[in-house]
């Protein structure tokens, strides 16, 4: 029987799944291999077991935690699919604001409480805090990025359909931009995240003309303090450090747990 | 045939419009009692967490806020931080931004029909029993869907979230062989746009009308896309863009986590039939002998009618991108000073993207940092007139139709606005009582 793999998307842009599907011909191939067991199916979701399930998105309200816990409860393998379910990405910002203060932001007070009372709908409406999956649930493997790579992708459904152990390279951004002999963003005068975010990209932001903000978030064995004292010696304000910090919400995060 | 018949559907999920939609219907002796287009998509609070970014971050954070429309939010950000900052852009920028736009209109349109709409009308549940049914079409699909991602790359340095273009210009600048190999593809994809014109040709559309007001930009020299003054069907007047909230009006239901709008009457509709409707005498002559081909006449009030309108779009975009790749390629392209004074103001923009209109706003201080932000996407826009069709054309349908073919009449409905792709297939969980 062909393994079951499954999508499941959270709060995010569902650019992931964009990105897989604009491989088309990686795509009709795979699904030789697999049944994409696809979450929108008339398939009774209580009952169904799923060899891989890639989770798009972060977690806001409980009862999407909630059926996260579920899907992991019946899941062989589980992934989280890119920056917004590995590290919350961008979405993470609105954590450093309290949510009843995001909802007056966004559709003002009287609007808030009128909605956040309303019997039929308040669970729409019971947003927490933005949290990565795991946060939540135990997961298998990571597939980083904002958005995930497509190649990425492709070697860790290999490795799992073979039964094999998937290899992620631990190195930083910097090896693989360096290798790309790509001029130094530093010697550009720009602050780059690169020394400190895990690679995996190619460089790719560097090498179309822009800097790393370390979508991909930290390295396990990132060195922080001396990232920040390098920045610092670059002539780059602690306002605008921090700022980068925060951009994808990697190097500072203020999340749930 | 009775009209008295008692239904309720809910179907869960149905589509992701910027996420995800249910449709809740209860029917009690023919009369609608309950309609309900839910949107409980998870809250992101975008606007609020671009505040105290520097002006250059703003476009590349809000990308993210939709991954199918990505090119669109950017270009949205950096045409409103332009105005607040009072930027301008060179010639050779405008022509680049004119390219990514439409880049990803060809891109979405393809994806839309081929892998979401038309599998409705030809019966099947998805685009994977086409592809051994009508093997050439698919390939051709995906061929005019793997041009137009090259296209954005190309332009973009990647197909989703691309960080090649930033305020008043591009980091880096596309490669004018790699420009001219586009060209050629373009050329050789007008002889199968022609053949996936002849296919939608013989496609059925479902035969209901409710006229409602069509809100789309206009320009005086182009069919509008990029740019323009925002125009209403309605009063036949335009307002500029900085004035959009005259137009979106917006307001909170409690069924709906995205904000309903309204102008000049209880709803409006956005998008690639509101466009054709208000500029049809612009579009290419190709494009206008394709509308007549897919007898697509306006002023058109059949709103399943958006797919052929995009089919149209396409053929106009194809068009458009060539004689504007040749100008471009006809130039020396320039590095440019990206070196911009960031100080504090207050800016907004209009442009249109697949879906329909799409308006931003930003804020800076003092310091320069962001302090306010707003964005109203077009299927926010829609999701009010999308409500009042399904409310006008239920009671027609009940009649006529059993239970199954009335959810599946409303959900090609909603699928007809174009929704987001990747939620494509169908229910779960349709029930009768």
């Amino acid at each position: 029987m062909k393994p079951k793999i499954a999508f499941f998307d959270f709060a995010s842009c569902e650019g992931c799944q964009l990105a897989l599907l604009n491989c088309e011909d990686i795509l009709l191939d795979l699904l030789e291999l697999v049944d994409l067991v696809e979450f929108r199916e008339a398939i009774s979701e209580t009952s169904a077991h799923y060899d891989i399930a890639f989770i798009e998105g972060s977690i806001h309200r409980e009862e999407d935690s909630k059926r996260l816990l579920d899907i992991r409860s019946r899941s062989g393998y589980l992934v989280a699919l890119g920056a917004c379910a590995c590290n919350g990405n961008v979405q993470a910002r609105s954590n450093f604001i309290s949510p009843a203060e995001n909802y007056k932001l966004i559709y003002g007070e009287a609007a808030r409480d009128r909605v956040q009372v309303d019997k039929n709908y308040w669970p729409l409406w019971a947003h927490t805090r933005v949290r990565s999956v795991e946060e939540i649930v135990k997961v298998d493997y990571y597939l980083r990025g904002c958005p995930m790579d497509a190649t990425e992708f492709l070697t860790l459904v290999k490795a799992l359909l073979t039964h094999q152990i998937p290899h992620f390279p631990e190195n930083a951004v910097c090896v693989e931009c360096k290798r790309n002999a790509n001029e130094c963003v530093f010697d550009k005068g720009m602050s780059c995240l690169g020394p400190i975010a895990y690679g995996g990209c190619d460089a790719v932001c560097v090498n179309n003309g822009h800097v790393c903000d370390a979508c991909r978030g930290l390295l396990p064995y990132a060195n922080v303090e001396a990232h920040n004292e390098l920045m610092l010696s670059k002539g780059i304000s602690k306002e605008a450090i921090k700022s980068r910090y925060r951009l994808f919400c990697s190097a500072e995060k203020m999340s749930q747990t | 045939m009775t009209t008295k018949k008692t239904i309720h559907i809910k179907i869960d999920h149905v589509t992701r419009l910027e996420g995800h939609g249910s449709i809740l219907i209860d029917v009690d002796k023919g009369s609608v009692e309950n309609l309900k287009l839910e949107i409980v998509e998870a809250n992101r609070f975008f606007e609020n967490l671009v505040k105290d970014l520097p002006p250059h971050d703003v476009p590349q954070i809000v990308s993210r806020i939709c991954g199918i429309c990505c090119v669109g939010h950017q270009l949205a950000a950096m045409k409103a931080v332009e105005n607040a900052l009072n930027l301008s852009i060179s010639p050779q920028t405008r022509l680049l931004r004119v390219l990514l736009n439409e880049s990803q209109f060809l891109q979405s349109h393809a994806l839309h029909l081929y892998f979401l709409a038309i599998p409705d009308y030809v019966g099947v549940k998805s685009i994977l029993p086409l592809a051994s049914s009508h093997p050439e079409l698919i390939k051709k699909a995906l061929k005019l869907k793997k041009l137009a991602n090259d296209f954005t790359t190309v332009l973009g340095g990647r197909a989703l979230h691309p960080m090649m273009p930033t305020l008043i210009g591009w980091r880096k600048l596309p490669d004018k062989n790699k420009l001219q190999a586009l060209l050629e593809r373009l050329h050789e994809s007008v002889k199968d746009i022609e053949e996936m014109v002849d296919f939608v040709s013989r496609l059925k559309w479902p035969d209901y009308e409710r006229e409602t007001e069509y809100v789309s930009l206009k320009h005086a020299d182009e069919y509008a896309l990029y740019e323009g003054k925002i125009y209403s069907s309605d009063t036949g007047q335009s307002v500029a863009e900085s004035d959009y909230r005259q137009v979106t009006n917006e307001f909170t239901v409690a069924h709906s986590t995205a904000k309903w709008s309204r102008w000049n009457r209880e709803s409006y509709m956005v998008g690639a039939l509101a466009r054709v409707n208000n500029n049809y005498e612009q579009l290419y002559p190709q494009a206008q002998e394709v509308a007549n081909a897919l007898d697509l006449k306006v002023p058109c009030y059949n709103p399943y009618k958006n797919n052929p309108a995009q089919m149209v779009e396409i053929v106009h975009c194809t068009y458009h991108c060539i004689e504007t790749l040749q100008q471009l390629l006809a130039q020396d392209l320039q590095m440019e000073d990206l070196q911009y004074q960031a100080g504090e103001g207050i800016g907004s923009s209009a442009i249109e993207v697949p879906r329909g209109l799409l308006f931003h706003e930003y804020g800076f201080d003092k310091n320069g940092l962001c302090n306010h932000a707003d964005a109203v996407i077009p299927t926010s826009q829609n999701i009010n007139n999308i409500e009042r069709d399904m409310k006008q054309f239920v009671p027609q349908m009940l009649p006529v139709m059993e239970k199954e073919a009335l959810a599946a009449h409303m959900e090609m409905l909603l699928r007809a606005y174009d929704p987001c792709i990747s939620c494509s297939v169908h229910m779960l969980d349709v029930r009768f009582v």
